[in-house]
């Protein structure tokens, strides 16, 4: 699909701001469950689509917010290249702009970096209908202030994201998924020593007393890392990696509060309740246990952040509570993309 | 200007009588960075010695309603450092101390003043280094870095400032503390340490930063490979991208750098050559082996003439030479000269060298291109003479029209120097009217009454509206300054 619906949307954004109207952004509506709760009248991004521009040579892929994510995965895999933070889809719908404006990212990251490393440009339609561009589609620009980058992870709070201009990267020239069994002490030392010697670990995971580790390169490069890990060559490893990137693995399985938990690696094990599901360089780990202060607590205590990332309970807060003076620059900074405040209004803090 | 004595007695409370220079004899040093075209003296100079300090001059500013401008070690290219009428320099480089090398973890604790090269100096004995560098790396703080996104040869593949950095500490005009990222990579809320980087320190006041370190590589190989003509060299460029090979540094020089190099410094570059690609590879053995070898052959395939792989880490050295004393090397072309800074997409590289060969031939001015071609971040150096009637003003207009151009076909006016006060006209054809505003308007959320570096980086609407009729009517252009560094 190519459409321009900038007009419609435009429109649609004037109106609602001229009225006061809440509006909920939704693009394929794959993560309705992240973040808080909120009302409003659904302003669907579907039908604002296509992939406007990607010039292998450039490593850069511009495309409207609407454009399925698996489109654009799927035209970069014709060119060799990828999205380098490996993003959770969490269903067939899921859209370019609903994934940079959740900034979420998958395995991948424990190599390459999170999503907002990868943006370079965004138009947005702004809370008062304002269409702006920031950034652009090259590697280095330092003119203004980076606006395109606080768009990642921004839960459109901000402001609707029209096109986003990411930075790809070629993909892999062979992977390697490796599994040894150890305890979560030990995988948490071996994860950050193999961050530290240089091997391209691609991807990390620790489960029930099993440690999965990604890397990639060339083929000498993975059988000289394969006789230095050792373990064992996990034959089908794609399984396991999407299990983790879908959150399709049966950790993530029934209703139980799901928190996510960011923390700097090294940290030892976390009494949070129950064993965890670590992924990366053991710097995201997710727990299943009853909400409460503690888990933000706990995680904030090793300087980290807790998320209650799905099944929060009905008016529990979801994400970690921000210091007054960074909650003040967050008003703030809504009161310049989002005056009238109807933007995704609550998504990520009560009256934001 | 006389100091306000009130203001500066409270800054000597603060900080003690020899933190605050008041004399002209004192405060001279400080007049200008990199770009020394541009002189004010600062007032007040204040040189606190502790986070607790600058936050005691940043509180003593605001009460006194009085402007305040950082600066690091003044190596910026885009007068960003320079002084403001009637306000306080804020010089943090006596906030030097590494507070900590983490190996373990691969992060390093520093205070702003603390000189780029210094954190790579300090993880070399761990096996590891800080990645962005900067060519003014000796000099340049990591204070000043974050202000500047500040990129260096090896962006493509090892990123930014603002990839390489985990957490900030920052004091904010209303005298309040942010700790701004994680040490664990992620943080609650929006992303603001990628909006405060690169804000040339008009947002607030870093004092403490904690950056990534990379483990050296394995392995490091440097080709050149010379070209009959410009079109080809940048061809390979794309070529090379293409293919799925990211290259740790891809750079680019064209004749006229390549003679003033080669004179300068003797690396052995051939200086019949039209144009010069160096593409250095890093990583494991293995890897760098193969994408050496394909390398290779795509450079064949484009029409190098000459090829050459340095075979120790000394000719990589002296390979590196040349092309690192560019800017010096082609200064000793001309009385003057005017570096740019310009980003385009790499598709486009052969055509906008070919159109600013043309517009310097029309402009009676040489024009030598030093390059990073990887990133297409583009550095054409504009030789003048002031001393010539007419010449700056001839030498200022080629400026704005390559940057013109560099925005026409979809680049910055900037890659990696910063706006500062060099290019608040050429932000104008970038930008329109609303993004100007919500800059302005982002600026108000963290410093309401407009005191932390006033005037730089983002330009007024009446400013622009008058660099656009002086374009138009192709008159002088409105900023005076004349690079020369």
């Amino acid at each position: 699909m190519d459409h321009d619906d900038t007009t419609a949307l435009v429109d649609r954004v004037r109106e609602a701001s001229a009225h006061g109207t809440p509006l909920r952004i939704v693009g394929g509506d794959t993560k309705a469950f992240y973040g808080r709760p909120i009302e409003g009248t659904a302003l669907g991004t579907r039908g604002h689509a296509g992939i406007l521009r990607h010039d292998p040579a450039e490593l850069v892929l511009t495309a409207r917010s609407g454009t399925p994510l698996g489109e654009i995965e799927a035209q970069l895999a014709t060119h060799g290249q990828r999205l380098p933070f490996e993003p959770p889809h969490f269903g067939a719908r899921a859209t370019l702009g609903g994934t940079v404006a959740c900034g979420l990212a998958g395995p991948a990251r424990t190599w390459t970096g999170p999503l907002r490393d990868f943006v370079l440009g965004a138009r947005v339609l702004t809370g008062d209908g304002r269409v702006l561009r920031f950034g652009g589609e090259v590697m280095k620009n330092v003119a203004g202030y980076d606006v395109a980058r606080l768009m990642a992870g921004s839960l459109g709070i901000l402001g609707l994201l029209l096109e986003v201009s990411l930075k790809v990267l070629p993909l892999p020239a062979g992977e390697r998924t490796l599994a040894l069994e150890m305890d979560e002490a030990r995988a948490l030392e071996r994860l950050a020593a193999l961050a530290r010697d240089g091997l391209p670990l691609s991807a990390g995971g620790w489960i029930d007393g099993r440690l999965y580790l990604r890397f990639e390169g060339a083929e000498a490069t993975l059988e000289d890392i394969e006789r230095r890990v050792g373990g064992e060559i996990v034959p089908d490893p794609r399984h396991f990696w999407t299990s983790l990137r879908e959150q399709t693995h049966p950790f993530f399985g029934g209703g139980q509060p799901l928190w996510r938990c960011t923390v700097p690696s090294l940290v030892p094990p976390m009494a949070v309740g129950g064993s965890p599901l670590v992924e990366w360089n053991g710097l995201q780990r997710w727990y299943r246990c009853a909400p409460g202060a503690t888990v933000f607590d706990a995680a904030a205590a090793v300087g980290g952040h807790a998320t209650l990332f799905r099944h929060a309970p009905a008016g529990a807060e979801v994400f970690a509570p921000l210091p007054a003076p960074l909650m003040r620059l967050h008003r703030g900074l809504k009161q310049v993309f989002d005056p009238a405040g109807i933007l995704n209004r609550g998504r990520m803090y009560a009256d934001l | 200007m006389t100091p306000d004595t009130a203001l500066v007695r409270d800054l000597r409370d603060a900080l003690g009588p020899d933190a605050v220079l008041v004399s002209a004899e004192a405060c001279t040093p400080f007049e200008c960075d990199a770009l020394n075209t541009q002189r004010r003296r600062p007032d007040v100079v204040a040189l606190p010695r502790s986070a607790e300090q600058v936050m005691e001059v940043l509180r003593t500013c605001r009460r006194h309603a009085t402007p305040v401008v950082a600066r690091g070690a003044g190596t910026g290219l885009s007068g960003g450092a320079l002084p403001v009428e009637g306000g306080v320099l804020l010089v943090l480089a006596r906030l030097d101390r590494i507070i900590e090398i983490d190996p373990a973890r691969c992060l390093a604790r520093v205070e702003p003043g603390v000189t780029n090269l210094e954190i790579s100096n300090a993880a070399m004995p761990h096996g590891l280094y800080y990645a962005p560098d900067p060519s003014s790396q000796v000099a340049c703080t990591i204070g000043g870095n974050v202000a500047e996104n500040s990129g260096g040869v090896h962006c493509l593949k090892h990123g930014l400032t603002v990839h390489n950095l985990l957490e900030v500490r920052v004091a904010t005009i209303d005298g309040e503390w942010l700790t701004l990222g994680s040490s664990a990579g992620e943080a609650p809320g929006l992303p603001l340490l990628a909006l405060l980087t690169g804000s040339e320190g008009m947002l607030g006041v870093v004092v403490e930063a904690t950056v990534r370190l990379k483990p050296l590589p394995e392995r490091v190989e440097l080709v050149m490979a010379a070209f009959g003509d410009v079109r080809r060299s940048a061809d390979a460029v794309g070529r090379i991208i293409a293919s799925g090979i990211v290259p740790a540094g891809l750079e680019m020089m064209d004749a006229p750098a390549i003679r003033a190099a080669e004179a300068f410094v003797r690396c052995g570059y051939p200086t019949g050559a039209a144009a010069l690609l160096l593409c250095e590879l890093d990583g494991l053995a293995h890897d760098v082996e193969r994408d050496l070898d394909a390398v290779q052959a795509l450079l064949r395939d484009c029409g190098a003439t000459q090829l050459r792989i340095a075979s120790d880490a000394e000719e990589r050295q002296r390979m590196w030479s040349g092309r690192k004393s560019a800017f010096p090397a082609v200064g000793r072309l001309a009385p003057d000269y005017f570096c740019m800074d310009g980003t385009i997409p790499r598709r486009h590289l052969a055509d906008v060298l070919e159109r600013i060969g043309a517009m310097s031939q029309a402009a009676g001015l040489a024009v030598a291109n030093v390059f990073h071609a990887g990133d297409g971040n583009l550095h054409p150096l504009i030789l003048f003479d002031a001393g010539r009637p007419g010449e700056v003003d001839r030498a200022e207009r080629l400026g704005a029209d390559i940057l013109e151009l560099c925005v026409a076909v979809g680049g910055t006016v900037t890659g990696e120097h910063g706006v500062g006060v060099e290019k608040l006209g050429p932000m104008c054809t970038q930008f329109g009217a609303g993004e100007l505003e919500a800059f302005h308007a982002v600026k108000r959320a963290f410093d309401p009454d407009g005191l932390l570096n006033p005037g730089k980086a983002v330009p007024t609407l009446a400013r622009c509206a008058d660099y656009g009729a002086m374009r138009v009517h192709g008159g002088k252009l409105p900023f005076p300054h004349l690079p020369r560094f």
